[in-house]
C-alpha cells in the first residue's frame, strides 16, 4: 500500500511536469507575449517581458480602429445570449414531448436529431436562403443558424432528463387542472433547471467560441464577432504580435471564467452519452 | 410506455384510483401537444433540411453569381479529377483517422491515469481539458507561432537538444500531421473527460473481485477496463471522427490549406471554391462530406452499439 502510494505521489509529479509542459507553456506563452512590446513580441520567444506593457497593450487593442474588438463582444454576447435562450426553450419543448408522447413522429424526430448531429450544414444553399429571407449578413440570420445547427444536441439531453422525472407529477398537476401549456412552463420547466444550466453553458462556450458559421453567415470587417475579428487581425499580416496575443488572451477569458464557475456542468454536458452509449 | 419511466422513478404503490384515471385520461386531448414540436421544427427544417436537400439539385448545376447551369455530375467528375480537389478528399479521410485514433489511445490512457490514486488529480484533469474550451481560433494562432520554423519555441527547442526541427507548417510532408497534432492537444480532454466517466461508472465489484484473484494491474486494465469502458469508446470514436471529418477552422486558421494543396481537406475546399464563386462546385462539396460522414459513421455506430449489447 505504501509503495503504490509513494509510486501515485511519483507518476503525479511527473505527469504535473508533463502536463504544464505540454499544456500550460502555450497559456503562458499568450500572457507572455500579450504583455510585450512590439518589437520584443516579434521575436517569438518564450521570455519573460524586460518591461511589462500588458495595460498599454489592452488599451491599444480596445482603441484599435475605433473600439472595434467592443463592437464586437458586444455582438458575440448578444449572439450567445439570444441564440442559447431560443435553443434551450425550443430544446426543452421537443425534448419533453418526445420523451413522454409515443406516436408516429417519433421515430421521425428521432432521426432527424440525429441527422442534425451528423450531418454538414450544406453552406451555400443556406446562405441563398438567408439572403431570399435578407437575413444573410445579419446578427438576426446568425443566431437562427446557431439555434437550427444546435438544437439536436440539446435535444437528447433533455430527452434523456425527462425521462427522469415521475409521470405522477404531471398527473398530478392535470388533476389540479393545468392546461398542458400550464404543466409545461410551471411544473415541468422549472424542474429542469439543472440540465438547463448544463445546456446553457456547453452551447454557450460552442457559440461564442464559433468561427465556420460567422465567417460563412455574418463575413465582414465591421459588424464581426470576436472570433472573426480575430481572424481578420491575424490574416492582415501585421507585425504587431503582442496585440494580436493581447486579442488571443481576451477572446480565451470567457470560456475560463464559464469553466470556473461551471466546470460540474460543463464536464456533465460534454461526456453525457459516455455512460449510456 | 411508463414502464420505462416507472422504473427511473422509485418504485411507488398502485394507488387503487390509477387506471380508472389513465383510461379516462387517454380518452382526453393528450396533455402533451405534438405542436411542441413546432418552433423548434420551424428552424430547423428552414435552416438544415431545406438547405440540405437543395444540396442534392445545387450540386449537380454550374452556379455562380450571375447564372445556374445544370450540368449533371460534372461537378462530382471535376472533384475527383483535379488533383487539388482529389487530395483535399483523401486528407480527410488521412486527418480523421488520425486524430480520432489518437484522442482514443491517449484519451484512454490518461483516463486510466486520471482514475488511478495519484497526486493532484483534480489539477491534471482541469489543466487536460481546459484547451477544449478555447476558441480554435486561438489555438491555431498561438500554435502557428509556437511551431514557427526558426523562432518557434517548438524548434528553438529542439535546437537547444541538438534536433532540427522541421518546418512544421511550412513543410507540405509535415503540414497537415502538425496541424492533427494541435487537433489531439487541443481535443483530447474531452476525450478523457468521457473515458473518466466510463470508467469510473464500472461497478466497484468487479475490482473487487479482481484484487481477490489477485490480477495486475494490466489485468484490470485489459479484462475489466477496455470491453466495460465500452461505450466511452463508442462516444470518442463517433465524436471524433465526425469532428474529425468536417474539421474546417482549426486548418483554416493555421494553414489555409496550405503550403499548395497539401492541408487542404473537403471542407476547406468547400469554403475556397465558395470564395471563388463556384457555388455549384463547393455545394458538391458539401453532398460529398455528407455522403462521405453517413458512409463511415453510420454503419459504424451500428456496428459498435450491436457489439456492445452482445457483450
Amino acid at each position: 500500500m505504501n509503495a503504490a502510494r509513494s509510486r501515485g505521489t511519483w507518476l503525479g509529479l511527473i505527469a504535473i511536469v508533463v502536463t504544464t509542459v505540454v499544456f500550460l507553456v502555450p497559456f503562458a506563452f499568450i500572457v507572455l507575449t500579450a504583455s510585450k512590446s512590439q518589437q520584443e513580441a516579434s521575436l517569438l520567444q518564450f521570455t519573460l517581458p524586460t518591461q511589462w506593457q500588458f495595460f498599454e497593450n489592452l488599451a491599444a487593442v480596445v482603441e484599435t480602429r475605433d473600439g472595434i474588438i467592443l463592437r464586437a463582444f458586444l455582438n458575440s454576447t448578444i449572439l450567445t445570449v439570444a441564440s442559447v435562450a431560443i435553443m434551450v426553450v425550443l430544446a426543452a419543448m421537443v425534448g419533453y414531448v418526445l420523451q413522454r408522447r409515443q406516436s408516429r413522429w417519433n421515430p421521425v424526430v428521432n432521426l432527424l436529431v440525429l441527422a442534425g448531429l451528423i450531418i454538414p450544414p450544406a453552406v451555400v444553399p443556406t446562405i441563398f436562403l438567408l439572403q431570399s429571407l435578407g437575413l444573410f449578413k445579419t446578427m438576426p440570420g446568425l443566431i437562427a443558424v446557431h439555434v437550427a445547427f444546435g438544437l439536436s444536441f440539446c435535444i437528447l439531453l433533455f430527452r434523456a432528463f425527462v425521462a427522469g422525472i415521475p409521470r405522477e407529477l404531471d398527473e398530478a398537476a392535470l388533476l389540479d387542472g393545468a392546461s398542458p401549456l400550464r404543466l409545461f412552463f410551471s411544473v415541468i420547466f422549472p424542474l429542469l433547471r439543472s440540465v438547463i444550466v448544463t445546456v446553457i453553458v456547453v452551447q454557450a462556450v460552442t457559440v461564442f467560441n464559433d468561427f465556420t458559421y460567422a465567417l460563412y453567415f455574418l463575413p465582414g470587417e465591421e459588424n464581426a464577432t470576436v472570433q472573426l475579428t480575430l481572424y481578420n487581425f491575424q490574416s492582415q499580416g501585421l507585425n504587431q504580435w503582442n496585440l494580436l496575443f493581447m486579442d488571443v488572451l481576451l477572446i480565451t477569458v470567457p470560456p475560463l471564467i464559464m469553466y470556473i464557475f461551471f466546470n460540474r456542468q460543463i464536464v456533465a454536458g460534454m461526456t453525457s452519452g459516455a455512460v449510456k452509449g | 410506455m411508463s414502464v420505462a419511466t416507472q422504473a427511473l422513478s422509485e418504485p411507488t404503490k398502485p394507488k387503487p384510483g390509477s387506471p380508472q384515471r389513465r383510461g379516462g385520461r387517454r380518452a382526453m386531448k393528450s396533455p402533451y401537444p405534438t405542436w411542441f414540436y413546432l418552433p423548434a421544427g420551424l428552424f430547423y427544417i428552414l435552416l438544415f433540411i431545406i438547405p440540405t436537400g437543395a444540396s442534392f439539385y445545387f450540386a449537380l448545376t454550374r452556379w455562380t453569381l450571375f447564372d445556374i447551369e445544370f450540368i449533371g455530375l460534372d461537378n462530382f467528375a471535376q472533384f475527383f479529377r483535379e488533383p487539388a480537389l482529389l487530395q483535399g478528399f483523401t486528407n480527410t479521410f488521412i486527418y480523421a483517422f488520425l486524430t480520432s485514433g489518437l484522442k482514443v489511445v491517449i484519451g484512454l490512457l490518461l483516463g486510466v491515469f486520471l482514475t488511478s490514486q495519484i497526486l493532484a488529480r483534480g489539477y491534471l484533469r482541469s489543466v487536460i481539458f481546459f484547451p477544449v474550451l478555447v476558441s480554435t481560433i486561438g489555438v491555431g494562432v498561438t500554435f502557428e507561432v509556437l511551431l514557427d520554423p526558426f523562432d518557434g519555441l517548438v524548434n528553438q527547442s529542439l535546437a537547444a537538444l541538438g534536433i532540427t526541427g522541421p518546418g512544421w507548417l511550412t513543410d507540405p510532408a509535415w503540414a497537415l500531421f502538425s496541424v492533427a497534432m494541435v487537433d489531439v492537444w487541443k481535443g483530447v480532454g474531452l476525450a478523457t473527460l468521457i473515458y473518466i466517466a466510463g470508467i469510473v461508472a464500472i461497478p466497484a465489484d468487479y475490482f473487487e473481485a479482481a484484487r481477490v484473484d489477485g490480477a495486475s494491474s494490466w489485468n484490470n486494465f485489459w479484462h475489466i477496463i477496455l470491453p466495460l469502458a465500452r461505450p466511452a469508446t463508442v462516444t470518442v470514436v463517433i465524436l471524433s471522427l465526425i469532428g474529425g471529418l468536417r474539421s474546417f477552422d482549426l486548418i483554416w486558421a493555421m494553414t489555409r490549406g496550405g503550403p499548395g494543396f497539401t492541408s487542404d481537406v473537403i471542407a476547406s475546399v468547400i469554403y475556397k471554391q465558395y470564395q471563388a464563386g463556384f457555388y455549384g462546385l463547393s455545394t458538391a462539396g458539401n453532398v460529398v462530406l455528407f455522403l462521405v460522414i453517413a458512409a463511415i459513421v453510420v454503419p459504424l455506430s451500428f456496428w459498435l452499439n450491436r457489439k456492445g449489447t452482445e457483450a
